[in-house]
């Protein structure tokens, strides 16, 4: 890849509160040792389950939650080393926007929609005159009729025109880069890809990269450029999204493409390939995140792999000590049906 | 017709009205489920599926009336009309022989009470069992569920347990009473993919072992497509097409279905469009003079608008569709 990458992430780990009594869960890492990067102008789909660190990655890079290690930089600049004054300018301008998960819970009871379409525009002190300006164009871009919508409040309008709201509020400050946390996974089929549209519409008409935050990977599959795979705060596979789908390098990616419900049902690997019945618990804490589910797992798999680039694949990475291999192992009966 | 299986649920020209002003929200809506069946309910939020299964469960929310048609449960001697039940014959079946779980767990348990606390308390209510073998019982189900550590998670609070084992739980006190039929509504639509297929198999495999009916109320075709025998399509209130899963998602005859099958979510890794349904469903109530999918449906003939459209049955198939033009879309191939 020769484009300079918009966002890079290295090694970043974040952690919250440490457990504080041994039994419960503790959530100790909520990302750990991340490597990623984001490209002006794609859309990167980001998958994994609850707790596997997809929101915190969001988090962490608009300035939400402090880092406990690694860089994270925005057009070659080092936003960890950014503070105070310096750090709320960044924060202000906008550049890096997020969309959180549930619009009615986002946006304000008590704002009218041109309000809250205007309000970062108001933090990084733009004029009311412009603002109201912008606010039009940009309500405008995500198809919502600025002179019908702009006095309504957040109730007064459905699912979709609330991620929309959503989605221009964070747009009004022409950011380069948008995470969207979930953007679809409240709203209908018929309003669903509607969304997803727009925002491949965006990428084109404002040259922004955006990041979608999904746990549902046919959402992803039809508007993705590529895809980064998260399991319990370790980014286990990223890669072309088409090819990942298809034919998954980690097992645990294998897993989520055969758990997907389908509507295919010839060709399909089943879940009980790919994963044991019980999870082990022998593992202890510096084995791959996977080994206690993976049925390929062996004594290798008591270290995490680093992320790997994928033989003959370029552009895929996986960290996986088996990536090329677990194909083999599958039982032969089955293996047929494999893609 | 042909002669019928065993049937556990029927519901006849069921119809039900919203609000003072008695909008239609849900339109002669009829459809069975036989014995051991697993029969998916399908459609949009707005489409009627929820207050349908509702109506079933004699949970409507107040302002929302049955205005029409039957619910019959059980066959034979053990036949209740579910639509004229009172407050004591609901007693004997719901929770009894009509098992529910919805798409929140947390929000059906009391969080101040061990969750096997809540599951022996129904069997010693219930089944009149003393502490200890309701409290084996309630081990033994909560294993059947495929909870690790059952004698653990016995003495656990909802909070301790994750999404995927409340709704574990939650199966588990629905099938403790050994019921006729268990009703899902939406039950995996909050989980994780992973943790989705889990419930899914345990629910196809519950119905195997209980010989329990299984209706599964759902936006995504895709479950469906897993799980259920039949399908049935709803769309602004009414039921639209029926048949076979297999059948009706390989060679739909309703439009809408098509529609569906083009935007959802239905495991196709390859498919790098986003169709859309132009235009949005009808309101509750909305009264429009033919088939409710015509404003949006690209083979709308002038014909669709003019009368109400019946649904074509196609006996021998055991299929049905809402559509004038369900035959000759077909004959040409219809779209694809």
């Amino acid at each position: 890849m020769t484009t300079a990458p918009l966002l890079s992430v290295t090694d970043l780990t974040v952690t919250y509160a440490p457990p504080r009594r041994s039994g419960s869960l503790g959530t100790g890492a909520a990302l750990a040792h991340v490597d990623l990067d984001v490209l002006p102008g794609e859309i990167l789909g980001v998958v994994g389950e609850t707790g596997s660190g997809k929101t915190t990655l969001a988090r962490a890079t608009v300035g939400l939650v402090r880092p406990a290690g690694g860089r994270i930089d925005f057009e070659g600049a080092d936003l960890g080393a950014l503070k105070g004054r310096e750090l709320r300018t960044f924060l202000r301008s906008g550049q890096v926007q997020l969309a959180f998960q549930d619009p009615l819970r986002a946006l304000d009871p008590d704002l009218t929609v041109g309000e809250l379409v205007g309000e970062p525009l108001a933090v990084a002190g733009v004029p009311r005159a412009e603002r109201n300006q912008r606010v039009s164009e940009s309500l405008g871009l995500v198809g919502l009729d600025a002179d019908s919508f702009r006095d309504r409040y957040p109730r007064q309008l459905s699912g979709g025109q609330r991620q929309r709201v959503s989605l221009a509020r964070a747009i009004v400050t022409r950011p380069r880069l948008l995470f969207c946390d979930e953007p679809v996974s409240a709203l209908d089929v018929s309003n669903r890809n509607l969304v997803l549209r727009l925002l491949d519409r965006l990428r084109h008409d404002l040259g922004l990269a955006v990041v979608i935050i999904a746990h549902d990977l046919s959402s992803l599959a039809g508007v993705a450029d590529r895809v980064a795979v998260f399991y319990r705060g370790r980014l286990v596979e990223q890669g072309p999204i088409g090819e990942v789908l298809q034919k998954p390098s980690h097992p645990y990616t294998a897993l989520l493409t055969a758990s997907a419900p389908s509507v295919q049902q010839e060709n399909r690997l089943r879940p009980d390939q790919v994963r044991t019945p019980q999870a082990d618990a022998s593992w202890d804490a510096t084995a791959c995140v996977f080994a206690s589910l993976c049925r390929f797992a062996h004594e290798a798999c008591t270290q995490q792999p680093a992320l790997r680039p994928v033989p003959d694949q370029p552009y895929r990475t996986a960290a996986c000590h088996v990536a090329d291999e677990w194909r083999r192992d599958l039982n032969p009966t089955h293996q047929k049906g494999t893609r | 017709m042909s002669p019928q299986p065993e049937q556990t649920l029927w519901v006849e020209r069921l119809d039900v009205t919203v609000g003072a002003h008695r909008r239609a929200a849900v339109r002669d809506v009829s459809f069975t489920v036989g014995r051991g069946e697993a029969v998916g309910l399908v459609g949009e939020s707005g489409s009627g599926k929820t207050l349908t299964c509702r109506s079933v469960l004699g949970l409507l929310p107040p302002g929302v009336e049955i205005a029409g048609g039957r619910v019959r449960l059980g066959s034979g001697a053990d036949e209740v009309d579910l639509t004229t039940a009172r407050r004591r014959t609901w007693d004997k079946v719901r929770g009894v022989r009509l098992g529910a779980v919805f798409q929140d767990p947390a929000s059906y348990l009391n969080p101040s009470l061990t969750v096997g606390h809540q599951l022996a308390e129904v069997l010693r209510t219930q089944r009149g069992l003393a502490r200890g073998p309701a409290h084996a019982r309630s081990v033994e189900l909560f294993t059947e569920v495929g909870l690790r550590d059952p004698d653990r998670v016995f003495h656990q609070y909802p909070h301790e347990l994750s999404g995927g084992m409340l709704q574990r739980v939650l199966i588990a006190l629905a099938v403790s009473l050994e019921p006729e039929l268990l009703i899902a509504d939406e039950a995996t639509t909050a989980l994780d993919v992973v943790v989705q297929a889990e419930i899914l198999q345990l629910l196809s495999r519950l119905r195997r072992t209980h010989d329990l009916s299984l209706l599964l109320v759902t936006h995504d075709l895709a479950v469906v497509a897993d799980t259920c025998d039949r399908v049935l399509v709803m769309y602004g209130g009414e039921i639209v097409e029926s048949g076979p899963t297999e059948q009706v998602l390989r060679d739909p005859r309703h439009p809408y279905t098509r529609a569906l099958l083009a935007v959802a979510s239905i495991g196709d890794w390859s498919r790098r469009t986003l169709e859309v349904i132009p235009g949005s469903p009808p309101e509750a109530g909305e009264e429009l003079p033919g088939c409710r999918f015509a404003p949006r449906c690209r083979d709308a003939v002038a014909d669709c608008t003019a009368e109400p459209v019946w649904l074509t049955t196609w006996p021998d198939e055991n299929r049905s569709a809402r559509c004038l033009r369900a035959e000759d879309l077909e004959s040409v191939g219809g779209p694809s």
